[in-house]
This record gives C-alpha cells, structure tokens and sequence, in this order.
C-alpha cells in the first residue's frame, strides 16, 4: 500500500499520522480502559512524576479536518443543515432534515472513524480505576481526591475512533472547497 | 520477474465488480488462504478510497468539467474514463456521461457490441464507447490495481478466472474472454456464477459439504443480483464412490434485480407524494431511490418496524426548508416487493411475455415480468426432464409437473434479506408439497455479494491442486440453421432444418466434434448462417437433423458469420464444400471452425456480434 506508487499522492498531515499511531490498528473498544500500550505519541499529560515534555503543544494541520466536514456535507448535509437559518422552521421541519442529517452523517462516521465508547459499561455503573488508568481515555471528575484505585460512577461512556481511513487525496486538489457549487446546463 | 502465485477470481457484475485472491503457495487441501482485494477508486474529485466492490460504472466527462489533477489514481490512467463510485455519483446528476449495465448490452443480440454504442442516445459531442471496451476497462482497473498492490506478480500472469452469468450465450462469453485477452490475461478461463456461489460454499465448509448433501441432491442455487436474475440446477452424483456435482441446466437471461426493487419502491412513495400536489424531478427521484433502499433494509431486517421516515433532500443548500419529508411503510415494501417481485404463485405460473420476442427499440430487453417466482416457476417446468439422462441418478417420480429441488442455495445482495429467502423457500415447499415431495433444505451462505468472487478465485485453485468439481460442460445443444431447398411458394417460408453442431454437456477442452454434413461455402463472400440454441433437448448428437421442434425447444442465437478469403487454393466465386468443427475451448467459449474437405487450411467461423439491425 505504502508502495513508492503513492507518492503523488500528498501525505496526509501529521495530525492524521499521528492519530493513526495513536488509535493503533483498531484495538477492540472493550478494551480501551486497561489499554497496556498508552498512546505515548500525544500524551499530553506527562506520566506521573515524569519531568514535562519539552516540545510546546504543536498546532495540527487543517487538511484532515476539511476532509472530513467534506464528507459530512457530501454525505449528510452537515454543513447546509448548519449553515441554514432554522429559527421560522417549526420543529417537524427541522426534524425531517435532521433525519437526513443524521443518517448520513451517522454512516460516515461509522465508514471512516469507526467510533466506539471508551467504556462499555452503561451509564451509571460503579467503575473502579486502577492505578495504571490513562488519563486520556477517563477524565476523573467531581470529588477527585485520594489515590489510586479510584471508585465512581460512569457519567459518560465517552467515544473514541477505532480506526482513521479517510480517503487519499490528490496532490494540489482544495480542500478548503468543502462542496463546489452547482450549475445545470 | 514475477510468477504465477495467485488463483484470481473475478466477478465481473453488472453493478458491481469484485475480486478474491487464493495463495497457491500457502494453501494446501481444504485450508485455503484467501483474501478479498480493497479497490482504490475515486469516490470524490481528488479522493481515492479502497472499498471491497468496485460499481460497474463507467463515466465520460467534459474537458472542462473536473481538474485532471483530481482524476489521478495510484496508477497511470486514463483521466477521460472515470470507473467506479465517482463514476455513479457523477452519473446521478449528469446521466447522459455514464455507461451503466454494460455487462447486459454484451449480451444484447440486437446491436454491436464492438460499436461505440454506449451511453445510448447521447449527443453527439458526448463520447460513446463498446459495450465489449467498457467490461474491458473495468478489467483493467482491476488490474492495475491488482498490480500496484502486488508488483510482483502481475495479474496477466496468474491464474486468472472471471465470471459469467450461466445464461450467457456463446457470444457474449466469447466477448468476455477478448475484453480479459485485450490485457494479456494468459491463464483465463470462464466460470458461470451461480456454480462460483456453489463453489464458495463447498470452499466455506471445510469439507462438511459432502455431509450436508447426498447423492440424489438437486440443488438450486437462485441468483438475484443488482440487475439479473440467473438460476441453475446442480446435482449431487457419483463417481467411483466419491461425491461430484453436475450442472445439469441453467435458465434464461432475466434482466431483473434489486435496482428494479428499490426503483419501484421509489415510484410509490412518489405517488403517494404526487397525490399531495408534490412533484419530484429526476434528481430528486434518485435521491428518493437511495433513501427507499435505506428503509427497505431496516424494514426488512427489523420486524417490529412498520413506518420508516424517508426524507428527500433539497438539490440547493437549503435543506430545511426544501427538503420532503414522507414515509414508506411496512404494507408499502410487502406490498411492492413480495408480492410484487416474490408473489405467491402455482408451480403452473409462467411469466407474462417473454422479452425475447418483444419488439425493443435501442435499450435493454428488461424482463416483462418482474415475478422473480413465475421466472423460477417456467424455469422448474421447463427442466422437469432435465437429471433424466443423468447416469446413475434417482430417476424423478412420474406424474411431476417440474423438477423436484431438493435444497436451495441463495446468492446475490437481494437475499441478504432474511424474509426474501423465507419467502422463496416457503414457495417452493407449497410446489412440492402439491405433488407429494417433501421440503427443500436451505443451504447456508454467507457474504452474498462477494460469494461470486470467492467461489471463483477457489474454482482456480481447485483446477490447480485438485479437488470437488462441477462438471457440466455447455448447458446448450447447439444448431445451424439450413433452409432446405424446395420451390418457392409465396407467403411461406422455406422450411428450415436445424443441424445439431455441439451436443449438451459438451465439457471444456474436449475432443472437437465434426458434424457429417458439408456447406458449400462461396470464396470470398461473406456467408451467414442462422444459430440456435436449446436448454432442454440433451439427447441430440452431433449431426442430428431436426426437422421439427416445439416452440420452447430452440432459441435463436447470433448469427454465424464464416468469410472463406481468397488465395492459392480458392478463387473468388469457387464454391469450397466444408464441414463445420464444434469445440469447447479450455477457456470455456465454443469455437466453430469450417474445414475443407481438401486441404489444410481451416476458417474460424465467428460470432456476427454485430447485431442483426444492420441489414
């Protein structure tokens, strides 16, 4: 795939590089809480008792997240149902478009990101975390005192994208068009 | 230096192309390594995906309508030939740029499918192409992609098998094996679909197979895909105490699939919108396509869901307020598509009008009846005879009106719906049931739409190392029409006679077969002969003259086209007498040849693909 018959294509940003090696090869979801291999690669948050990284957090390249507000719009909608002024349309309107919306958008982000719940577990279950959690799958929050094992109550399953794959894209082709217009001849 | 390594299956759809890849190196017996190719294809200006199917589409755009830069694919290719799902979605919008259905216009009889034909009717600006350099081009994207994935082990080099629909006629696969030849494909050889399917499940259970049927099995395998429908019977012999499969007959070409389902669902949703005073254009009915095929699935799959919204979008930005919001309900999909194109019907139903016969303009001969069960029920009756003459075989009880399945394999995107293949099957059991036969089991498979592809890169394999076979040969006698000499009486026809040039069953690489009979041929004329095929009269041999045959027993093919030229041993004018040669090529076509009673030299005598509006 990474022949040499892909280089005229331009590389996708760092951002996107690195969040592959972030996401790895799609380790099952399940998982994702005792993950063994913490994603050192953006590990903003330095490992406990660990002196601070010392590159300053890098700003990410724009073209991955064009392309996929691209798709979103060529596939639900995304960004006319956004951009349309909604407030004299009565709720059934808007609930007619946002079907369209989230069918289509619902699909792309199952085709390209594969997003899954960081915890399994249904909301409001007691969950216990281990010293080794990873900070940046479960965020702790409320009474956050004491040391690890910590035991509270799932607020938010949270969601993660188990796999990137979004389409190569031709050298010198606009990303910033999000959706050329249209004219009939 | 590459090397043979791959046994490569090719289903070549008409909606869809796939490709499954066999490792002869790494497999042994019934542990078969085996992969399914991801097809880079553009799916947006200046976007390249792999995606597992690549849509048969074909699309020919404007100079100025999209940057050449935009167009590029990992490899080489023409800019001014788009396949594959950019190619549809373009096609949407501006249809009259895209070639569709090409596979369906190769076995057209009426037209030339070496003419640039396709899209039909376009202006005269637009470029058109072949139906034959249209199958080709998605070859080669096969192809290049193949190679790009694999630099050393080029595609023409390995074993390569492509797809046909078992009702395809001898030209049609004749036209197949040259678009595969035109990319150098040396080891190619042509497999029917629904017997790729069979193959695909012997390979998927590991051997179980030869538990699950016994002989005396007849199965049916019932293969409804995007837009054909092609049917063929299977059964279980034996030979020397082992199991064998023999495909015993195969039914007509049926332009029928689930593209004609989703289409008639959207025509009711808009009808029930055009009677609220809302008109939908062209686009709009697309759209409206799409959005029923969605709520056909979840209605289908889910079956405590009755109504499922469908929203139309808006073509502007404004998609609130432009939008149409309707809904297809449960009645509406039973209704359409059940008892539409799977209804209820005796085993005695036949079809209403046979496409054959209609008179067609320039467009593709649809089925009349779009009854997936009348077809099937013609297709049972008219093969009640059909394991007769099958060696060593239970003969079939007397007092049957059609033939007995014994079970049932399914192939094809439209039965991934559960209820669809119920629905089969709990029809054909009333069938049997009304003569006393017990019920047909149902032989599972798995993965509908790449079946094809797998079964066939495993039929490679198998012709490699040895194993389970589907023997079967033509599944058509086939015959030369002579018009026999009598005076002429007006407003009758001379009576014709048909000389049976190739028996049924004849199998692939077989000993050629010389009918007695001799032509005169005139040098350096173009002669032509009419050609017919029959799917029912097995026990005809080689230079078996019929004088008579009911209307069901012969279909009229091509025409043959045989032109002695001119040279050392012929002048023009001379009249040479011949006999005409059949044989079943090891790629699996018919080849015809006319030999001379003195002399070496020998004429192929060729398929007239070029249509019969020409004269």
């Amino acid at each position: 795939m990474s022949s040499s018959k892909t280089s005229i294509f331009a590389r996708l940003s760092g951002a996107v590089a690195s969040l592959r090696r972030l996401l790895g090869t799609g380790a099952p979801a399940a998982e994702a809480g005792t993950e063994p291999q913490a994603p050192r690669v953006k590990a903003r948050r330095p490992p406990r008792k660990a002196p601070l990284p010392s590159a300053p957090p890098a700003a990410t390249e724009p073209q991955s997240a064009l392309q996929l507000l691209c798709l979103l719009q060529q596939h639900g909608r995304l960004i006319d149902f956004l951009q349309e002024d909604i407030t004299t349309f009565s709720d059934q309107e808007v609930g007619a478009a946002a079907r369209l919306v989230h069918q289509g958008c619902r699909q792309t982000l199952e085709e390209y990101l594969a997003i899954r719940p960081v915890r399994e577990e249904p909301e409001g279950t007691r969950v216990t975390l281990g010293a080794d959690f990873d900070a940046s799958l479960v965020r702790l929050i409320g009474n956050v005192v004491g040391e690890a094992p910590f035991t509270g109550t799932l607020i938010h399953r949270g969601w993660r994208a188990t796999q990137v794959r979004l389409p190569r894209v031709a050298e010198g082709h606009d990303l910033k068009v999000l959706m050329a217009a249209e004219v009939e001849l | 230096m590459s090397t043979r390594r791959f046994a490569v299956g090719i289903d070549l759809g008409t909606t869809h192309c796939a490709l499954a890849y066999v490792d002869l190196e790494q497999s042994e017996g019934e542990e078969v390594v085996q992969g399914l190719m991801e097809i880079p294809q553009l799916t947006g200006p200046g976007a390249v995906e792999e995606r597992p199917l690549l849509p048969s589409f074909l699309y020919l755009p404007h100079p100025d309508e999209l940057k050449p830069g935009d167009l590029r694919l990992p490899w080489e290719a023409d800019p001014g030939r788009i396949v594959g799902e950019l190619a549809r979605s373009l096609g949407a919008n501006t249809p009259i740029r895209l070639v569709s259905s090409a596979k369906s216009w190769l076995c057209h009889p009426d037209v030339d499918r070496r003419a640039p034909i396709l899209p039909p009717g376009v202006p005269e600006e637009v470029p058109q192409i072949s139906p034959l350099e249209a199958s080709t081009q998605y070859l080669r994207h096969l192809r290049d992609a193949w190679n790009g994935l694999h630099p050393y082990a080029d595609l023409a080099e390995q074993e390569v098998t492509v797809t046909v629909p078992a009702s395809f006629d001898p030209a049609a696969r004749e036209l197949t094996a040259d678009a595969a030849r035109a990319l150098g494909i040396e080891n190619l050889v042509l497999l029917e679909e629904p017997q790729a399917a069979l193959y695909n499940w012997v390979n998927d259970s590991h051997g179980a197979w030869r538990k699950q049927v016994r002989v005396g099995d007849i199965i049916l395998v019932v293969d409804v895909g995007g837009g054909t429908t092609d049917l063929s019977l299977i059964a279980v012999t034996e030979r020397e105490g082992a199991l064998e499969l023999t495909r015993v007959a195969v039914g007509e070409h049926i332009l029928l699939g689930g593209d004609n389902m989703d289409l008639a669902l959207a025509h009711v949703v808009k009808a029930k919108l055009g009677a609220i005073g809302v008109e939908l254009d062209r686009w709009q009915i697309q759209a409206l396509t799409h959005g029923c095929r969605h709520a056909k699935e979840r209605i289908l799959s889910e079956p405590d869901l009755d109504v499922v919204p469908v929203v139309v979008p808006s073509r502007g930005a404004k998609l609130v307020g432009g939008s149409v919001r309707t809904e297809l309900t449960r009645d509406e999909v039973t209704g359409t598509l059940i008892d539409g194109f799977f209804p209820e019907v005796p085993a005695n139903a036949r079809p209403a009008g046979r496409s054959r016969t209609a008179l067609t303009k320039l467009g593709l001969p649809f089925a009349q009846d779009p009854a997936v069960t009348r077809h099937l029920a013609a297709f049972l009756a008219r093969q009640a005879t059909a394991t007769e003459t099958l060696e060593g075989f239970v003969p079939q009880a007397q007092g049957r009106t059609f033939l007995h399945p014994t079970a049932v394999l399914f192939n094809g995107g439209v039965f991934k719906a559960e209820v669809l293949r119920d629905r089969v099957m709990a029809i054909i059991d009333q069938w049997l049931a009304a003569e006393g036969g017990a019920g047909a089991r149902l032989l599972g498979a798995p993965d509908l739409d790449l079946a094809v592809a797998r079964g066939a890169a495993y039929y490679g394999y198998v012709r490699r190392v040895g194993g389970v076979r589907i023997r079967g040969g033509t599944a058509q006698s086939y015959y030369v029409g002579i018009e026999s000499a009598m005076p002429a009486v007006p407003g009758l026809e001379p009576p014709l006679q048909a000389l049976c040039l190739a028996p049924f069953g004849m199998e692939e690489g077989s000993e050629p077969q010389i009918a007695p009979q001799e032509f005169g041929l005139v040098v350096g004329e173009p002669v032509r002969f009419r050609f017919f095929g029959s799917s029912v009269r097995r026990e005809d041999r080689v230079g078996t003259l019929l004088e008579e045959w009911g209307p069901e027993e012969l279909d009229e093919l091509e025409e043959l086209h045989a032109e002695l030229p001119t040279g050392a041993h012929h002048q023009a004018g001379d009249i040479v007498p011949v006999r005409l040669q059949a044989a079943v090529t090891e790629v699996g076509t018919l080849e015809l040849t006319a030999i001379p009673r003195t002399g070496r030299k020998q004429w192929r005598v060729e398929f007239n693909v070029r249509g019969s509006g020409d004269e």
